[in-house]
């Protein structure tokens, strides 16, 4: 296994509108991140992208973000229609290769051209479930509903983790939501998807991420301190909700044990839940303990940039083992309907 | 068997809103206009009409300044199309065309009328027929089609670099 390390990133600040095309919204960050590494196109082996069309309404509009790059000299690269995140993951991979030695990763996304919430509807079973338009809040609210039925969550908890990620926002300059909220005030809120309330949904947001990764000594050479990729799992579950347990995370639970998260202790834990009680749901399933801080970003309740905000946590968690305030941090992105997909990063500082 | 479901439709609609973002607007205004507005890469200073997403390809920079281009211009490539399909509007066989515009970089593909197709040929100069003002959108569909001037042909050399 080849040792392969965030070196990098960049992050466009969330806005909830803008109009500026997806393209013109990834050049500055690109810049960014190249020079935060210090790095010119021509350092980069490999260029991934990740993205998704209906977010834009136009097919192959994924080609167009190449635009971006400036693609001559021509470049080696590739899209998944995913977060950011799977993109990285797909890049860590084209490094195991022994083909490339560094790669900027991005994912980009503007939430703002369609109904999100209804446009999430289209990635459901689209035989038995897709045709109701069930929308991405109703999907999680039935989650929510029994995961406190069950009692593996309270609404308490959940006010909770509202309260935590709007005051860790607080910090965020990035972030499209923040705020010092009490309990009370919290589970006073009006719901609207029950059980769920604004502020234990995800803050739906315009955004651009953009990370370099780069292979042993070479990482060594362009940061001081690289965060090592020490682990790195993604697992599914089955698209058929049916199928699926609403109470538990096993995908995430299964990923996080091949990523190797319990072998030491966790100080950072960056977490793309997007719902309130589907962060109690996956701290459960990584086993992470009460030493291990989540999600001082603010996490997705306070900016989900939508197919970077997987990215997006990568990013923050590689930051706070770049700048020392973390020795071992994770990295997580999830997607689909109840976290469906689990992608589960162990960043190590050395 | 006879009861089982074989098919079912499930109709799916989504509303977008497309934003242009302000590159490309400023040409799309310049249509409303009957002018041809693309922009100066300011890296490699090569002009884009249109102006693709705002961006140059090449050079991966956010484009600079608006360039009015000439309304005529080149045939730099072309194909015929004989070919029927659903939705055809126009009668076959008919010429879609790349042009390069004067003073443009990039050739921007259109229709070309009012020649038979065995005639047209790359380096025949062209020019837009557009449709009555008060008809025009921010389209390019403001223009039906080009035609040929009657222009002596634009020299090989002169459009090498555009193909």
């Amino acid at each position: 296994m080849r040792e392969v390390a965030i070196i990098a990133s960049a992050q466009a600040d969330n806005t909830s509108t803008t109009t500026s095309t997806p393209v013109e919204m990834l050049i500055p960050v690109i810049q960014q991140v190249l020079a935060n590494a210090s790095m010119t196109k021509t350092d980069i082996g490999f260029w991934c992208h990740g993205s998704c069309d209906y977010m834009t309404g136009q097919p192959f509009s994924f080609v167009s973000a190449v635009d971006a790059l400036g693609a001559w000299p021509p470049i080696i690269e590739s899209h998944v229609e995913a977060d950011g995140a799977f993109a990285l993951y797909e890049a860590w991979m084209k490094i195991q290769t022994g083909e490339i030695d560094t790669a900027l990763v991005f994912g980009n996304g503007r939430s703002s051209s369609g109904d999100i919430n209804r446009i999430l509807t289209l990635q459901l079973d689209p035989y038995v479930v897709g045709p109701l338009w069930p929308d991405d809040r109703s999907i999680a609210a039935m989650q929510a509903r029994a995961c406190l039925e069950s009692g593996v969550v309270t609404e308490r908890a959940m006010a909770e983790v509202a309260q935590r990620s709007h005051r860790n926002a607080l910090t965020n300059p990035k972030a499209l939501r923040r705020g010092d909220h009490s309990i009370e005030a919290l589970m006073a809120a009006q719901l609207v998807a029950d059980p769920l309330r604004e502020l234990d949904c995800p803050a739906h947001a315009d955004g651009v991420t953009a990370v370099i990764i780069a292979a042993g000594d070479r990482a060594r050479s362009l940061a001081a301190r690289p965060a090592w990729i020490r682990g790195i799992d993604h697992r599914i579950e089955s698209q058929n909700l049916g199928n699926r347990s609403m109470t538990s995370l096993p995908s995430a639970a299964l990923a996080a044990h091949k990523a190797g998260v319990a072998n030491d202790k966790i100080d950072v834990a960056e977490l793309h839940a997007p719902y309130s009680h589907q962060e109690l749901l996956l701290t459960s399933a990584l086993g992470l303990s009460e030493s291990t801080t989540i999600n001082p970003s603010g996490g997705a309740l306070c900016a989900n940039p939508m197919m970077s905000a997987g990215l997006a946590r990568f990013a923050e968690a590689a930051t706070r083992v770049m700048n020392g305030t973390a020795d071992r941090a994770i990295g997580h992105a999830s997607s689909g309907p109840w976290m469906q997909q689990n992608l589960v990063c162990v960043l190590e500082g050395e | 068997m006879s009861d089982d479901v074989l098919r079912i439709r499930t109709p799916i609609s989504i509303k977008y809103q497309y934003s242009a973002g302000p590159r490309v607007s400023s040409h799309l205004l310049g249509l409303m206009d009957g002018r041809f507005v693309g922009k100066r890469c300011p890296v490699c200073e090569l002009v884009y009409m249109p102006p693709r997403n705002g961006t140059c390809a090449k050079c991966g920079a956010l484009l600079g300044e608006d360039v009015e281009v000439g309304q005529r211009g080149t045939i730099t490539t072309f194909c015929v199309v004989n070919v029927p399909f659903l939705g055809q509007t126009i009668k076959i066989p008919y010429v879609s065309a790349t042009i390069l515009l004067d003073g443009a970089d990039m050739g921007m593909q259109h229709l070309i009328q009012e020649v038979d197709a065995a005639d047209v040929r790359m380096g025949m100069r062209v020019e837009p027929v557009w449709r009555p003002r008060e008809e025009w959108q921010p389209s390019l569909e403001n223009v039906m089609h080009f035609r040929p001037t009657g222009e002596p042909d634009a020299p090989f050399d002169s459009y090498a670099g555009h193909l």
